[in-house]
């Protein structure tokens, strides 16, 4: 039986009252409650304060780059797709410096899970604009306000036909803890933006901010199939915020689609040279 | 017979590589020496490209400025390329869609298009007529070629196969009955043995398969494209897993995930996709993970001229990447040594748990080569300190970056019951978490500097032509065919001279070469660059300087004639 001491980590970095521990607890609870154990996980994590939470936990690690998160996670599945492979980092890192593997991530439907800490600030370099800052809001880097308009990354993610897209808050472990849980059991990609005060350099997006406003999509009459429901949904930002799966669907994932892994796991696959001799007739 | 040159031209979409690869197929197949070079521009239609095959009963190793005989599909081949006819040469071309007002009597007009049209019924043939002529002039047998040509085109259909050879034939027996003129020499099959026709592309992507690289990410730059293409085709039978991925980035990245995950893995690009995979290279080196890159040179800076080729980026790959760590690099001489470097870069790799660059150029990428059929029984994988999971199993609080006295640490893979990988790109302490510490972060850049010490007498340059000569001929990559070449040419005049050529060059083999050096007198570098970079860091290295260079970068490749003459004019003088 898999316990949460088999995931106990050491000592941790991050401010006291971070929104990032509720975070971590969530993450140990979730995979001890869907029996994983440290060593079938990988997490692939971002340079930022978020890009941290593997350190403090037990599992198999990659720490990367600033951003390339998604990258080395998908491959890894590919290589391996028995392992559990989740990708973790801040909204800089994923929405800003990552961008670009976000969307194609997102169109291959690879079975990673990418948890997204988005604390609407760069925490570790101490305090500049993210791309989902908010309109106004001064930071750092905009002394006059935050004049670009913010990344909706729910909206991003539909318009790219994510399989499985989710919103979360760290103030609220059980709802994070049951969002990890279905985006382990789902079949491809699954995004879960994670709402996540950040104690120190934003002090506008607070816990009792986030906290008047969340709510949940599963208590009402909500169609978590429905994608243009989704999509009217994820405009919804300010007076209230839906947390919850805003969109899933059923579709094959990336790994489901290369002959070469259909049985074996790529990695547990022998090297035999010799097999590509008879390639050698077609020069011949 | 000592050689024969052919050269086919035309516009960007005229079917130029096709026609030229069948000609070096089917020369290929009487068991000749073949060597063929592409020389094309960066459009899709238009322009002016041609394809060099040069044939011989004797090795071939580069490419010529001679032409016997030129297949021209338009009026600006004939022009551009006339100059260059040997004393006997003839230009074919289709005198009724070519108009060329002052015939020579080197020039021999068959009707392409006509004769297409008349006997496969659609113009389309009208290549393979200008083959079948072509032949037809230097009496080469055509079954041959009809073979060849049955082989390729059977893909498409049968009928498609037919046409082609009676198109052949057509402008093979056209000839026959209407060329009076004479050509340089005939050419005939001779005894065996059978060679294999392949290109620098073909080649890594093969020596990369058979040296187990199982997964391979890229995006498509010229001249590296064909390696992706070559073994995302191979993908379904030999259980390879490729993938396009969105930029270089996430090439690189996507190769350093897959290995940290326990496949080898590799990516392949151009100056431009390297440029923007400097960071991961950096993290290839910080977390020791394994990854072989093939770099195919094409002149910079920036987008360059995208479809030539250039050695510029050797010292670029040497400093790759911000902080120090080791790397090794290699850079094959032609498809031959292509294919079992791709073993050695992967065995280095893994036994150093470094990343490893292989430097093509444009050249190599796209020149075919007639080689001994690759023995695959000289493929050896040694993964070094890769351990299984029974390995792993009985060691007590593994470590990912253990200190060990090679600075080369055992390595498991994740998924391992009761080991867990852990890895930063941050420093890290032993067991991969991030550090702070001041006296870990010395032992971790020792480890990852000074690890490939030894590798380097692994590295050793090739020694060719007379030991005693005074001048020494100095290279490496793909330059040495021209350079052995003009070896062998200034000795049969009764120059000395002789070579030493780098097919690995880091880490640098310091030892061997100042040894190499040891008499010399004139020290000639001759690369594919403007400022000699191979002088400059074997200046740093060994401290030896340089007499002479000789050097070319408008994009075209080395020659030994373009040798020869550059050590006349300046060597000799
Ligand atoms: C290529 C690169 N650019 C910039 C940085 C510096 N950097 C480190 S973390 C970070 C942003 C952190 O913000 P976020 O990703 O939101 O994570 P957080 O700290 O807020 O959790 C930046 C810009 C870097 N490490 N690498
Ligand atoms: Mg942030």
């Amino acid at each position: 039986m898999v316990t949460l001491k088999d995931y106990q980590g050491g000592e941790t970095a991050w401010c006291p009252g971070c929104g990032n521990f509720g975070i971590l607890t969530a993450v140990k609870k979730a995979l001890v409650e869907l029996e994983i154990s440290p060593h079938e996980v990988l997490m692939v994590s971002g340079i930022g304060q978020a890009g941290k939470l593997p350190h403090y936990m037990k599992c198999n690690l990659f720490n990367g780059l600033h951003g390339r998160t998604l990258p080395v996670a998908t491959a890894a599945k590919l290589a391996n797709h028995r392992l559990h492979v989740f990708a973790v980092g801040g909204d800089g890192d994923g929405y800003g410096e990552g961008g670009n593997h976000l969307i194609h991530t997102i169109r291959r439907n690879i079975g990673v899970k990418y948890l997204v800490h988005n604390n609407q600030i760069y925490g570790l370099t101490k305090g500049q604009a993210s791309p989902t800052s908010d309109l106004g809001f001064v930071t750092k880097s905009t002394p006059r306000g935050v004049v670009s308009t913010p990344l909706n990354p729910i909206a991003l993610a539909l318009a790219l036909g994510a399989s499985f897209v989710a919103r979360s808050f760290s103030g609220d472990v059980p709802h994070l803890v049951q969002m990890i849980k279905e985006a382990v059991n789902h079949r491809g990609f699954a995004l879960i933006d994670i709402l996540q005060p950040c104690v120190i350099f934003n002090h506008l997006n607070t816990f009792s901010w986030y906290r008047e406003r969340v709510y949940k999509l599963g208590e009402g009459d909500y169609d978590a199939t429905d994608g243009l429901a989704a999509f009217k949904k994820a405009q919804e930002w300010g007076e209230r915020i839906p947390i919850g799966v805003f969109y899933k669907e059923e579709r094959p994932a990336l790994e489901e689609l290369f002959p070469a892994i259909e049985d074996v796991p790529l990695v547990k696959q022998k090297i035999e040279s010799r097999q590509f001799e008879k390639l050698i007739e077609e020069f011949m | 017979m000592v050689e024969f040159n052919f050269r086919v031209g035309g516009e960007a979409g005229q079917g130029i590589q096709t026609i030229g690869y069948i000609l070096a197929k089917t020369l290929a197949r009487g068991n000749m020496h073949v060597h063929a070079s592409q020389d094309y521009e960066s459009r899709i239609r238009g322009g002016h490209n041609f394809f060099h095959i040069r044939v011989s009963e004797n090795p071939v190793y580069g490419t010529s400025e001679k032409v016997d005989l030129l297949i021209a599909l338009n009026r600006e081949t004939v022009d551009l390329h006339t100059k260059a006819l040997t004393e006997k040469g003839v230009a074919v071309f289709d005198g009724e869609k070519t108009k060329i007002e002052k015939r020579d009597p080197s020039q021999f007009d068959v009707p392409f298009e006509r004769l297409a049209v008349e006997t496969s019924g659609n113009k389309i043939f009208a290549n393979t007529v200008a083959t079948g002529a072509a032949l037809s002039l230097v009496k080469y047998d055509f079954d041959i070629l009809s073979e060849v040509l049955t082989e390729i085109f059977r893909a498409k259909s049968k009928q498609v196969a037919e046409d082609n050879v009676k198109a052949a034939e057509a402008g093979y027996r056209y000839t026959e009955e209407n060329f009076k003129g004479e050509v340089a020499c005939e050419l005939k099959p001779v005894e065996g043995p059978r060679r294999i026709l392949i290109n620098g592309n073909e080649a890594v992507a093969l020596g990369a398969m058979a040296a187990g690289c199982k997964f391979m990410s890229g995006y498509p730059m010229t001249p590296s494209t064909g390696i992706l293409q070559y073994m995302m085709n191979k993908s379904s039978d030999f259980n390879l897993v490729v993938e396009q991925a969105e930029d270089e980035i996430a090439a690189l990245n996507m190769a350093i995930g897959a290995s940290f995950t326990g496949v080898r893995a590799m990516t392949a690009t151009s100056g431009g996709g390297f440029s923007l995979m400097v960071e991961a290279f950096s993290l290839a080196g910080m977390t020791e993970t394994p990854v072989v890159v093939v770099l195919g040179q094409r002149p910079g800076p920036s987008t360059g001229f995208p479809t030539r080729t250039e050695q510029g980026e050797l010292e670029f790959v040497i400093h790759t990447s911000h902080g120090e760590f080791a790397r090794a690099i290699l850079a094959p001489r032609d498809a031959e040594d292509a294919f079992y470097l791709m073993n050695k870069a992967f065995n280095i790799a893994e036994r150093y748990q470094i990343p490893v660059v292989v430097l093509t150029d444009e050249y190599l990428a796209d020149s075919y080569w007639t080689v001994d059929r690759f023995d695959f029984s000289k493929i050896v994988i040694d993964r070094g300190e890769l351990l299984s999971e029974e390995e792993a199993s009985k060691i007590k609080d593994y470590v990912r970056h253990k200190f060990t006295e090679s600075g080369v640490s055992p390595r498991a893979l994740p998924g391992y019951p009761g080991v867990l990988v852990v890895t930063d790109s941050d420093e890290h302490t032993e067991d991969g978490h991030i550090t702070e510490s001041a006296e870990i972060r010395v032992k971790m850049v020792q480890k990852r500097v000074w690890k490939t010490k030894g590798l380097e007498k692994e590295m050793v340059p090739l020694s060719y032509g007379p030991e005693k000569a005074g001048t020494v001929f100095l290279g490496w990559g793909s330059t040495y065919g021209a350079i052995r070449e003009a070896v062998d040419l200034l000795n049969e005049e009764g120059f000395e001279v002789r070579m030493l050529h780098f097919n690995a060059l880091w880490p640098f083999p310091t030892d061997a070469v100042i040894d190499a050096l040891k008499g010399s007198e004139k020290r000639v570098m001759i690369e594919s660059n403007a400022t000699s970079q191979l002088a400059r860091v074997l200046r740093a290295e060994t401290g030896i300087q340089m007499t002479n260079k000789i050097l070319r970068y408008d994009g075209r490749p080395i020659t030994s004639n373009y040798i020869i003459q550059a050590f006349k004019m300046e060597v000799r003088a």
